[in-house]
């Protein structure tokens, strides 16, 4: 009988281990997830013979502090929001990473040198730019189409539904933006108690015709159903839809916010190891060039952009549909992680209150 | 007849007492050993986890674990002591600590539900810990000049004790002044009252509207010959083993502004195409949609108990002269009213706890106290979802009595 029970134990184990070697990366679903999967998660392990799977959240930011605190981490590499790198790197919830294990340019430049500025952080790698924009269904808006942020907040000139995001961050600032603020000024506003009443009052003048969604894979099939006449979205799910999928959507860049997107690993990961050999793979310049040929997120690397990226189709040039273009960058804020850092809890409890009680 | 005797013995000599008492002792440890894997399992699934979620309501470490210098200044000093040299050495101890165990972000963290804005400056003010010298009060103010503030001390004093009220304060819309006292936090950020108030009075309609709903069909079913009833009962069971998110989301396609229910209307010209009407992303979806979902435990008990329920009785009311109306109400609904208890409590402490239904169709006014927990769940303020789970759990424990006091938990039959 204990040799049996030793026996089964060690079996048991032994499962356990040989599942533990498959790197396990957590994205956020959709055609972003879809986009690492091919650029990222697969190759590495045809390159490597090692297994790697790819899970998908909402946020894959949020089981991380719960995995930690539990002892009980099960994903190895988590692709989050910038300003969730900075929080949970402050907390201690990631593992450091180290600058000199990223690989040299295609060039030749260093890491260091190569890298857009911010876009390697104490326990991050950048893996993409993307923004948050709006788009509108061109069959649906004929004639006049809006162009610009304040477009979207006028119910006059464009009646119909809105969809925007669930949530304060990047919403407050594009209710800025389209109030007619500067985005070199949108935070200094948004910090004070008049800016950010202006930004409600802003949010107020449209919140009886918005559909709230939640998940990055929703604002797409919102203009697909009709349901919105234009939305807010992640850029890339609506080029994959444009694009990929021959919806016709187009994108308005004016009043965009953009930022980095992050490979980080949270602490006490089960293959730390393999997870940064993963990331110095994925954020090298092949391996940001062909993320950037998945979706049409920018790539935070000077040499990716030396040759012309060109999409998975084989025919769209991808530098216009980048948030860096500078055409798309004419009205553009950088988010500010210094801002939602502090402010992520008390602007979100404000937002809650404005969007329960109303 | 000496004491000896007078006892009674076994064969083998030893007291009956004794004997019946070891017998029956084995019996008992027997029983209770096959309770006890459904006893550990509980204790370990269900008692376990609800007592921590209630000792993290009321506990939270991230200050006092990581800032033990500055709490013991505290401890020594009491309430309104302007912070000395003393407890700015303290605290730069402190920070000295948190940078190189990099737990600044935590304590920040804690201090920030206090008091908002503080994060940034524990986590700037730990990235220059090194260059903090005596004086320390000038090397503080040098590196921000919030630390000279009153509010940021009394914040830290109120997080540097890791059992706190804080968490339940905030969950019933009140906060701490400056001087200690309590008070009703600004209006536009007052929420969390509102919403248990809502939680209750929806999940209140939806019991009503599913007993409403659920009271013919299972009077149908327990009355129909058993052919017709089975056909209906696979009607009432398919969608209840159909999956949640397949039920929502049909729900979705059907009542959405663009969905079948409304491309009908206006089909029939009932409205226009501008007229089409919002029955989803709205409180109205989340009532149809949650009414639906949770009609199957209404009918089940109904029927249980309606099945139970003899004809005779009916008819014998009826041959003494009882009009239709009488008999149902003074005859047929009071022998229902177990079922009706059973189901209205299943369905209404599930619908208090609801969560899934209202994130997907609930819109903005739609959504219920469950999504604020697993919001603040997300956002890693474990502290805050416990008070007001804790509290959830509270307000059903509280409905759960006065229904035993009102109804009787003896008369509840689930089937």
């Amino acid at each position: 009988m204990k040799k049996l029970l030793i026996l089964t134990t060690a079996l048991s184990t032994a499962a356990f281990a040989a599942q533990a070697q498959d790197l396990t990366v957590m994205s956020w679903g959709g055609a972003y997830g879809a986009a690492q999967t091919e650029a990222h998660v697969k190759p590495w392990a045809a390159a490597t013979g090692n297994g790697a799977v790819m899970l998908d959240s909402d946020n894959p930011a949020t089981p991380i502090k719960a995995m930690v605190e539990a002892g009980n981490v099960t994903i190895d590499v988590a692709s989050i929001e910038y300003a969730d790198a900075i929080r949970l790197c402050d907390e201690g919830l990631l593992e450091p990473i180290d600058m000199a294990m990223l690989p040299a340019g295609s060039d030749g430049t260093p890491a260091a040198d190569d890298f857009l500025p911010g876009a390697v952080t104490e326990c991050g790698v950048s893996t993409d730019i993307w923004a948050n924009i709006y788009a509108y269904d061109t069959t649906k808006l004929t004639g006049t189409v809006p162009t610009t942020a304040a477009d979207f907040f006028d119910l006059e000139k464009f009646p119909g539904k809105r969809g925007l995001k669930k949530g304060a961050k990047a919403v407050l600032e594009f209710a800025l933006m389209g109030d007619g603020v500067a985005p070199a000024d949108v935070y200094a506003t948004l910090g004070t108690p008049e800016g950010l009443d202006r930004a409600f009052a802003k949010l107020d003048s449209i919140k009886s015709e918005v559909v709230w969604w939640e998940a990055g894979a929703q604002p797409p099939q919102l203009l697909a159903d009709g349901e919105v006449v234009m939305t807010t979205a992640y850029n890339g799910r609506i080029f994959n839809a444009a694009v990929g999928e021959g919806k016709p959507f187009q994108i308005v860049w004016d009043g965009q916010v953009y930022e980095n997107e992050m490979y980080a690993v949270p602490k006490g990961a089960p293959n730390k190891d393999k997870a940064m050999e993963f990331i110095a793979y994925a954020t090298s310049t092949e391996g940001l060039r062909a993320q950037a040929q998945q979706i049409s997120y920018g790539p935070a690397r000077k040499s990716a952009m030396l040759e012309e990226l060109i999409y998975k189709d084989g025919k769209t040039v991808m530098a216009p549909n980048l948030p860096t273009a500078p055409a798309n960058l004419a009205n553009a804020l950088e988010s500010s992680f210094e801002f939602w850092v502090d402010k992520d809890a008390e602007l979100n409890e404000r937002f809650n209150a404005w969007l329960a009680t109303n | 007849m000496s004491e000896a005797t007078s006892m009674l013995t076994t064969s083998d000599g030893r007291p009956l007492k004794a004997a019946l008492a070891r017998a029956q002792g084995r019996a008992r440890r027997r029983a209770f050993l096959l309770v006890a894997p459904l006893l550990l399992f509980i204790v370990i699934t269900f008692i376990v986890p609800i007592g921590q979620m209630l000792h993290r309501s009321v506990y939270h470490d991230g200050l006092s674990a990581n800032a033990p210098a500055v709490g013991a200044w505290f401890a020594a000093n009491p309430v309104g002591t302007e912070p000395d040299e003393a407890a700015y050495a303290a605290l730069a101890e402190d920070f000295k600590a948190m940078k190189a165990n990099k737990t600044a972000g935590i304590a920040g963290t804690r201090v920030n539900y206090t008091l908002p804005e503080t994060r940034s400056l524990f986590t700037a003010t730990a990235r220059g810990a090194d260059k903090l010298a005596p004086p320390y009060r000038q090397a503080f103010l040098a590196l921000d000049e919030k630390w000279a503030r009153p509010e940021v001390w009394e914040a830290m004093r109120s997080a540097s004790s890791a059992y706190t009220a804080d968490f339940y304060l905030i969950s019933v819309d009140l906060e701490r002044a400056a001087d200690g006292s309590i008070q009703r936090v600004p209006e536009n950020t007052r929420i969390y009252v509102y919403l248990f108030v809502k939680t209750f009075l929806l999940s209140g309609l939806i019991t009503i509207a599913c007993l409403v709903l659920a009271f013919p069909v299972a009077h149908l079913l327990a009355v129909l010959p058993m052919r017709k009833a089975n056909l209906l009962m696979i009607c009432v069971l398919l969608p209840f083993w159909t999956s949640l998110l397949v039920r929502t989301t049909s729900w979705i396609v059907v009542l959405q502004g663009q969905g079948i229910v409304n491309d009908t209307l206006i089909a029939l010209g009932i409205i226009s195409e501008d007229g089409r009407l919002a029955m989803m992303y709205n409180q109205t979806g989340t009532i149809i949609v949650m009414t639906h979902v949770l009609l199957p435990f209404m009918i089940l008990p109904l029927y249980s108990v309606m099945k139970t329920i003899p004809p005779s009785y009916a008819r014998a009311a009826r041959s003494l002269g009882a009009t239709s109306w009488t008999t149902f109400r003074r005859i047929y609904l009071p022998q229902t009213l177990p079922g009706i208890g059973a189901g209205a409590l299943l369905v209404f402490i599930l619908a208090v706890g609801y969560y899934i239904t209202p994130a997907l169709v609930g819109g903005a006014d739609g959504q219920l106290i469950s999504n604020f927990i697993d919001f603040h769940m997300d956002k890693s303020n474990w502290s805050l979802a416990a008070a007001l789970s804790a509290m959830l759990l509270a307000g059903v424990l509280v409905l759960y009595w006065l229904y035993d006091r009102l109804i009787g938990i003896d008369n509840l039959k689930l089937g």
